[in-house]
């Protein structure tokens, strides 16, 4: 169904606006975040997504998309809405079924000249330890009883049984366990499809990635050096979420949403995938706890995962990870909705602000920053496509005006059977060999559809959020070594 | 069976359109589609081991809709792809109060294996089965357009 574009109101070169006279029942505007030129690459359905989402009952403000927003199903990705807690709603719509769908970033001591001459051998290894691809099960395998703990206490169990350093909990957003996180509201269905796949990377756009430190992307060098990064550093960077778990969660609540939604709470909304529930209600408090279950999986998965990389790195290079000084710089998720304070029109109020596809942006001296960086603002980690790098940010307090949220990544402009009838795995793969980027990948096939041309341009993205000021730009990081599911 | 992946609906994701002169061939035809979307050349994924599924629901197409949900269900928690399938759909009147209510039932034993990355060409996870443009009918044949989310 192709809907008419709106016009599109310039507030300033990287925000446009949609006027609630757009559609009936809009409450709210729609605000885009962008340059023209990614604006142009957006498909029309995003404004038809972004203009639903603000018909929700109790959405405040506007509903927001990203600069790396297209279409996705009920909100866009790139979508972010803020809901009152107490009179607004929920919906696994405005998370997305990957929840907890994140970021990790790891540095090293070690730099281009020693990884360089060993990254087939460093692949390999790191590929054959972390389990990918389709299905995919956990070389650690848990009871349901142990799975139950992991998603109620994320990282921090998997830290407490030796599946990583203390100081990764403090380097984790949220400590990489959220609160409201509870079992019960979880069906034994969706803990029988994820409880064996705790530490694996998943397949599609999830990907782990070595990563090379170059001088000149090093933008803001004092806060880079001061979160650890120098030039011709190796780091390592992965995307993924809370697997199958996190799937199932989203589809039981989404059902059950949109059993009551019409018949207990008398709500309508444009597009079966916005189905929602008052927050405050049982159903919305169920999921919310199932959700957050979720999250602390995504964390936990990517702490064993974590893991996995330490072992590796030590196998090849022969020193422990602590010699290697593989501290984690951060763990950011992109998929999911929490319950913070902001200020609204001058009073404070607790929010239930729903980011997907979208990262949380906070800016200094917030509560939701670690103390470690407190007085920098949030370390934001922005993955790009498999060829073009990604981006190390920081959190700002301009980023208010967003509830404190920015990019996630690239954001695709190409379909997958677009992009696979352009390009060849196989050939793709030698290409980027070529270019000095060794992959490994569980389906060659599928590479087709990640190539870096089905992506928008990252650094466009970046720019965009850099110059609208709800983030600011730290260090790019090319890769040399990728592992895909 | 016939299905067919279709482009230009939904830029991030997969799309695909599956016919049946039956509704147990639709229900065969979508489950193929999903299972081709992770796994390229269904025709090697052997009939090996079995589940039995049972679903209930108040109409057809949430019954396809849950349905498709198991393919993805058994791929996480047992590994496991289907590509055989004996499927029975009853209707099922139930008094509701003072109106008479449909139920639909499905009955069916999936047969097939564990994914082997060395036997099976895999493609991408699918993470859902989406609602989004989600388009059932019935008129000579059963049809269904179906979004999944990778």
């Amino acid at each position: 169904m192709e809907s008419k574009k709106p016009e599109l109101k310039k507030i300033t070169d990287y925000i446009w606006e949609i006027d609630p006279s757009y559609k009936d029942g809009m409450k709210v505007p729609g605000r885009i975040y962008s340059s023209k030129k990614l604006l142009g690459q957006m498909d029309t359905h995003v404004y038809d997504q972004l203009t639903n989402v603000a018909t929700l009952p109790g959405i405040i403000d506007y509903a927001f998309c990203m600069p790396d927003g297209h279409s996705g199903y009920g909100f866009p990705i790139g979508g972010v809405a803020a809901f009152d807690s107490n009179d607004g709603v929920i919906s696994p719509g405005g998370i997305g079924f990957d929840i907890n769908c994140g970021m990790r970033l790891v540095r090293t001591n070690l730099t281009i000249h020693d990884v360089k001459p060993k990254i087939r051998e460093l692949v390999n290894t790191l590929f054959a330890n972390i389990p990918a691809g389709v299905g995919g099960k956990s070389k650690t395998r848990f009871s349901k009883d142990e799975f139950k703990k992991i998603i109620e206490l994320g990282s921090r169990w998997c830290v407490e049984k030796g599946y990583g350093w203390e100081e990764d909990i403090e380097r984790t957003e949220m400590n990489g366990s959220v609160e409201y996180a509870d079992s019960a509201a979880v069906s034994e269905k969706a803990i029988s499809r994820g409880f064996n796949q705790v530490g694996t990377l998943g397949s599609g756009n999830h990907y782990l990635e070595i990563q090379h430190v170059k001088e000149e992307n090093l933008v803001d060098k004092e806060l880079a050096k001061k979160w650890g990064l120098f030039p011709d550093q190796i780091v390592v960077m992965f995307h993924c979420g809370s697997r199958g778990f996190g799937h199932q969660v989203a589809t039981d609540y989404l059902e059950l949403f949109l059993q009551v939604m019409e018949s207990k709470y008398k709500m309508k909304v444009l597009d079966r995938e916005l189905a929602c529930a008052p927050f405050q209600s049982k159903e919305g408090q169920d999921y919310f706890k199932a959700m957050n279950c979720a999250v602390n999986m995504g964390f936990a998965n990517r702490q064993l995962i974590l893991h996995g990389i330490r072992q590796g790195f030590a196998q090849i290079f022969g020193k422990s990870a602590e010699e290697l000084e593989m501290h984690q710089i951060y763990d950011i998720c992109h998929n999911r909705a929490s319950l913070e304070k902001h200020e609204v029109h001058g009073k404070t109020k607790e929010l239930i602000v729903h980011r997907k596809g979208a990262t949380g942006a906070f800016g200094p001296g917030r509560i939701e920053v670690p103390p470690l960086y407190r007085n920098d603002g949030q370390p934001i980690l922005i993955g790009g496509s498999m060829e073009t790098g990604s981006w190390l940010l920081a959190g700002t307090e301009e980023a208010k005006q967003t509830w404190y949220t920015t990019a996630h990544g690239s954001g695709r402009v190409m379909s997958r059977a677009q992009a696979t009838r352009t390009y060849r795995g196989d050939q793709l793969q030698r290409d980027m060999e070529k270019k000095g980027i060794y992959i490994k990948a569980v389906s060659v096939k599928g590479l087709a559809e990640e190539a870096g041309g089905a992506y928008k341009e990252i650094d466009e993205v970046i720019e965009s959020v850099h110059n609208a000021g709800i983030s600011k730009k730290v260090a790019k990081l090319v890769p040399i070594g990728n592992v895909k599911g | 069976m016939p299905y067919k992946f279709i482009d230009g609906v939904v830029v991030a994701d997969i799309t695909f359109e599956a016919s049946g002169d039956t509704l147990e061939e639709l229900f065969e035809s979508s489950a193929n589609a999903v299972t081709n979307a992770m796994i390229d050349k269904l025709e090697r994924i052997e009939a090996k081991e079995e589940r039995k599924i049972t679903l209930e629901a108040e109409t057809e197409e949430k019954l396809l809709h849950k349905f498709l949900d198991e393919i993805l269900f058994y791929k996480d928690a047992d590994n496991i792809v289907f590509s055989k399938y004996k499927i029975k759909i009853k209707e099922k009147k139930a008094a509701h109060g003072c109106d008479e209510r449909s139920n639909f039932i499905l009955e069916c034993i999936a047969k097939g294996e564990e994914i082997d990355n060395a036997k099976h060409t895999v493609l991408t996870d699918v993470k859902a089965v989406s609602w989004h443009m989600f388009k059932f009918e019935k008129g000579k044949q059963w049809k269904v357009q179906v979004v999944l989310d990778v």
